[in-house]
């Protein structure tokens, strides 16, 4: 995949991911160009479409259309397939995710999908284990918010439950002392 | 005490909030200048949330780039909060461009060897996305030893930025190749499927890597038939088909390595299809199978399941049909044939891009057998088809039809109908296709003729049209007269609606010049084929005599000047055209007229160009030449070439034995010589000099003299010295004819004169005989 983009029906852009070097300038041009050539496709039109020497794959979900721009040698049905697996895993983060939601929480969206893909490849398949991920790293920044106000930053180098977290460490390499017996759980 | 920061959903709330793009502007210019302020005092706490409102902002379209410092600032923070969003505002605002991006390198190698899980993977995501080719070089250690690692999770991350590294960086092929056969035996799905991409990318760039791989195709056969036989597990399927991302990445690499998929037909019959991944996966087999040197059931099974895939109602997998069996058609031709009814069908999709890629495919598919049927199907079509297919839909239709014509009538047919459809679509060389093609068929010029008149009479605004019309009642008006042609019912046309008509494409405002030409010039034409008197032509062409258009006004003069002063010559200019050559240059009357009357100028009509080489046939060339003899046309030389012909005469004096004169032409005392030299540096090179001279007592004007030679050789004639003659011994013409001939081929020379004198205009054509051996030796 060479880049991903979300935006409402209005054309604002609501996410923006590229696999590939562009400048800036350059990524506004084609942004542009590509929200007005989506938006002007009436609803009946089949979701792919041919746009300079790309494929682009596109599917409105409500308000927001997602676009995808694939290769000449990349399978379009199977796009759909990722489109619709990442709006199903924004779903199950969000609980009925809606546009607002994308909004104000631009950068879980970004992290949702940082789980999925991973310079343009699928990196995980199974949802349960993206959606797990997200949970880990998120509680990690609560943790840490927790350690800072308590003028700790460290924390040990495992996935646990926050009850083990009670002892502050030096460096990164320590494990928990609660933890060593469980080292790299969770999969 | 400083106002605390907005938090990140408080400033969105504000954005959002504006009315107008300037209130939007200033809330946000306000909140940047905040922002860059707290940059500046470097505030370690709340940095994280500053730069996540700078990253929304971003997104808006505003600039963002004083960020960037705080990024690298962030990422070497120790708290998880400041690294993710760091990380992000990497990827969002760092890129290979921009010098700043190196700098993060030793973060990210610092988080690769000693951070904890999380962090690892936001290090390698960031790498992934934005790494350049430098970054990459130093950091393919600390990856390598990643995939190595224990955790899945970290694995699957690092080997999919190995894959972004090889883009990047070809030469880590072979640091990351060796792992990549141990990773394929793991159970993993996110690990197996980021081992086959990487598979794939080495695959893609190195024949070496191909071999290598080769061996472990019975693995990923054995991989794709265990998701397929056995139960699936519900966490990676969708709807019923197990895990078809792995499934795809499996088929997809089996492409690579160029192996006939065993399994394929498996798949093919176990996979649901009623969902989108279950048509995934089958697609993917196809895919794989048209790109594999496939044994031909395999192909057909392929084009079968995308002949069902044109069935189905959904509409995104009917496009990816098209699209395949147009890349099929070709080698898989008569398998594709079987679903063309189908195919003709989507002819009529609503979306415009269904129905351009069904129309390339009907092109595609038109052969001998099936011509009138798809013809009429397409012609239907054109009729109805939205305005930016109509241009595609016409030439394809007439380009089909003369491939496939079975009939002349029919391909005559055929294209006046697309004429009269789509006009205005049509190329420009639709026209002369049409007049080429019906002056060839002789038996059928009053069949058309009248279609075309009556094709006129209705509508004269399709230009094209016009001009085919036009031409052709110039051409054959004797034909539209006479009133019996069996193949139409009998149309009494009389003289005057005909000449009627054509005058009122003359005055339509709708008529371009080029077809005001064509209009022109039939009324000449009809001058010599109607029985009655020519008063009212005559009218017509002294009106024009003072059109503003150039073209129309220079033509219609020297129409009047043929009524005038060379009334004799104007049933032999304006005779039937002979058959013009196909990709020749365009039948054009002013050829003949430019020959004959050579006080008339040369100009070129708007739409056809005229060639010499239309003079080839009004020569009759030399019996041993097959009329390919090359002349440049002798009334536009090239002022420059006298010059280099200079250079290339010797200095030297004429070699030792000089080739003797010879006269080979007399009449009423004007004589033509010609006389040898052969250049001693290029043996192959003859340089002949005519001399025309007169000794007559009446002047020679408009002496034109061309010449022609066999096939072998190659002739170039300059431009005469003149083309007057006066009388009793006044100065002569020279004109230098230059003749390559390297085969030393026996020279042979036919000449054409043309002149007037005494009144009188001479034109003559002979063969030089007696030409000296030392000429061509």
């Amino acid at each position: 995949m060479q880049f991903m983009l979300l935006f409402s029906r209005q054309g604002k852009l609501r996410l923006q991911k590229w696999y590939v070097p562009l400048s800036d300038k350059e990524k506004k041009k084609i942004t542009r160009e590509l929200v007005q050539t989506v938006l002007a496709r009436k609803p009946k039109m089949c979701s792919f479409l041919e746009w300079r020497d790309l494929k682009i794959v596109y599917k409105r979900y409500a308000s927001l259309y997602f676009c995808c721009a694939i290769e000449d040698q990349d399978n379009e049905l199977i796009t759909l397939e990722i489109i619709h697996r990442y709006v199903e895993l924004l779903d199950k983060y969000f609980g009925s995710v809606c546009e607002l939601d994308i909004i104000f929480n631009f950068e879980k969206a970004y992290f949702i999908l940082d789980e999925f893909l991973l310079g343009g490849e699928v990196q995980e398949t199974s949802k349960k284990n993206v959606l797990k991920a997200i949970e880990q790293a998120d509680l990690l920044q609560e943790v840490s918010y927790l350690f800072s106000s308590l003028g700790t930053s460290m924390f040990c180098s495992c996935w646990g439950s926050l009850s083990h977290h009670s002892y502050s460490f030096r460096n990164y390499s320590e494990a928990c002392l609660a933890c060593s017996v469980h080292p790299f759980a969770v999969y | 005490m400083v106002a605390p920061s907005l938090k990140l959903q408080d400033l969105i709330e504000e954005i959002r909030g504006a009315k107008t793009q300037a209130q939007e502007r200033e809330v946000i210019q306000k909140e940047c200048a905040h922002i860059r302020a707290s940059f500046r005092d470097g505030d370690p706490v709340h940095r994280h949330r500053q730069l996540a409102k700078l990253l929304y902002v971003h997104m808006l379209g505003y600039p963002a780039h004083f960020g960037q410092m705080e990024c690298l600032k962030l990422i070497a923070s120790s708290r998880f909060t400041d690294k993710r969003v760091g990380y992000l505002g990497a990827m969002l605002l760092l890129d290979e461009r921009h010098d700043a991006h190196l700098l993060i390198t030793n973060s990210i190698k610092n988080d690769l060897s000693q951070g904890i899980q999380p962090v690892q993977g936001l290090a390698l995501c960031t790498l992934s996305t934005m790494g350049s080719a430098e970054m990459c070089r130093d950091l393919a250690p600390e990856v390598e030893k990643l995939l190595l690692q224990p955790s899945p999770y970290v694995r699957k991350k690092a080997i999919l930025t190995a894959v972004h590294m090889i883009r990047k960086v070809p030469e880590l092929s072979s640091v990351f190749l060796p792992p990549c056969v141990h990773l394929l035996h793991e159970r993993h799905h996110g690990i197996l499927l980021g081992t086959i991409t990487l598979i794939t990318e080495l695959c893609e760039r190195s024949p070496a890597a191909l071999r290598h791989f080769r061996k472990v195709v019975p693995q990923l056969v054995q991989i794709l038939r265990t998701l397929v036989t056995t139960g699936y597990s519900t966490e990676h399927s969708i709807s019923g088909v197990s895990d078809p991302f792995l499934q795809v990445g499996g088929h997809s690499s089996k492409t690579m390595t160029n192996t006939s998929p065993l399994s394929s037909t498996q798949v093919a019959t176990n996979t649901d299809t009623s969902r989108n991944a279950g048509n995934a996966v089958l697609f993917e087999t196809v895919l794989t199978i048209m790109d594999i040197r496939s044994a031909a059931g395999l192909r057909v099974l392929a084009v079968n399941i995308l002949g069902r895939f044109l069935l189905n109602s959904d509409r995104n997998i009917r496009y990816v049909a098209l699209t395949s069996l147009l890349r099929l058609v070709q080698s898989d031709h008569s398998a594709v044939q079987r679903h063309r009814p189908t195919v003709v069908d989507c002819l009529q999709e609503t979306d415009a891009s269904l129905s351009r890629r069904a129309l390339e495919l009907s092109l595609a598919l038109v052969n001998s057998s099936n011509v009138r049927a798809m013809m009429q199907e397409l012609q239907a079509f054109l009729e109805s088809c939205p305005p930016d297919l109509r241009a595609d839909c016409a030439s394809g239709i007439l380009l089909a039809a003369e491939r496939f014509a079975p009939t002349k009538r029919w391909h005559i047919d055929t294209i006046l109908h697309v004429l009269t459809t789509a006009g205005t679509h049509v190329r420009d060389d639709a026209v002369a296709n049409l007049t080429q093609l019906i002056g060839g068929a002789q038996e059928l010029h009053a069949y058309s003729v009248r279609r075309l008149y009556n094709a006129l009479a209705e509508d004269i605004s399709q230009q094209p049209l016009v001009q085919v019309a036009a031409w052709c009642i110039g051409e054959y008006g004797d034909l539209l007269l006479e009133g019996n042609c069996e193949e139409i019912e009998p149309l009494q046309v009389d003289e005057e609606e005909v000449l009627a008509l054509l005058e009122k494409v003359l005055q339509s405002h709708m008529s371009l010049p080029a077809t005001r030409g064509y209009a022109l010039t039939a009324l000449m034409k009809l001058s010599t084929r109607l029985q009655g008197d020519n008063n009212r032509i005559r009218q017509v062409v002294s009106i024009y005599r003072s059109c503003l258009d150039v073209e129309l006004q220079q033509r219609a003069v020297e129409y009047d000047t043929l009524f005038r002063k060379y009334d004799h010559m104007r049933a032999a200019i304006l005779e039937k055209m002979p058959l013009v050559e196909r990709d020749g240059p365009q039948a054009d009357e002013e050829a003949k007229e430019s020959k004959a009357a050579a006080q008339l100028s040369e100009a070129a009509p708007a739409p056809t160009e005229p060639q010499a080489s239309q003079l080839l046939d009004l020569l009759d060339l030399l019996d041993g030449a097959s009329g390919d003899a090359q002349h440049p046309p002798p009334l536009d030389p090239s002022p420059g070439g006298a010059l280099v012909y200079l250079l290339d005469l010797p200095c030297a004096p004429p070699p030792p034995a000089p080739i003797p004169d010879l006269k080979v032409f007399e009449r009423e005392g004007v004589q033509l010589n010609l006389s040898f030299i052969r250049p001693p540096e290029n043996p192959a090179l003859l340089l002949i000099t005519a001399t025309a001279t007169n000794s007559s007592e009446g002047d020679v004007t408009d002496f034109i003299c061309q010449a022609a030679v066999p096939k072998s050789l190659q002739l170039q004639l300059q431009a005469p010295s003149g083309n007057t003659v006066p009388a009793r011994g006044g100065l002569p013409i020279t004109q230098l004819f230059r003749i390559l001939n390297p085969n030393k081929a026996p020279l042979r020379l036919k000449l054409r004169l043309t002149y007037n004198h005494f009144h009188q205009s001479v034109q003559e054509i002979f063969e030089v005989n007696n030409l000296p051996v030392e000429s061509w030796q």
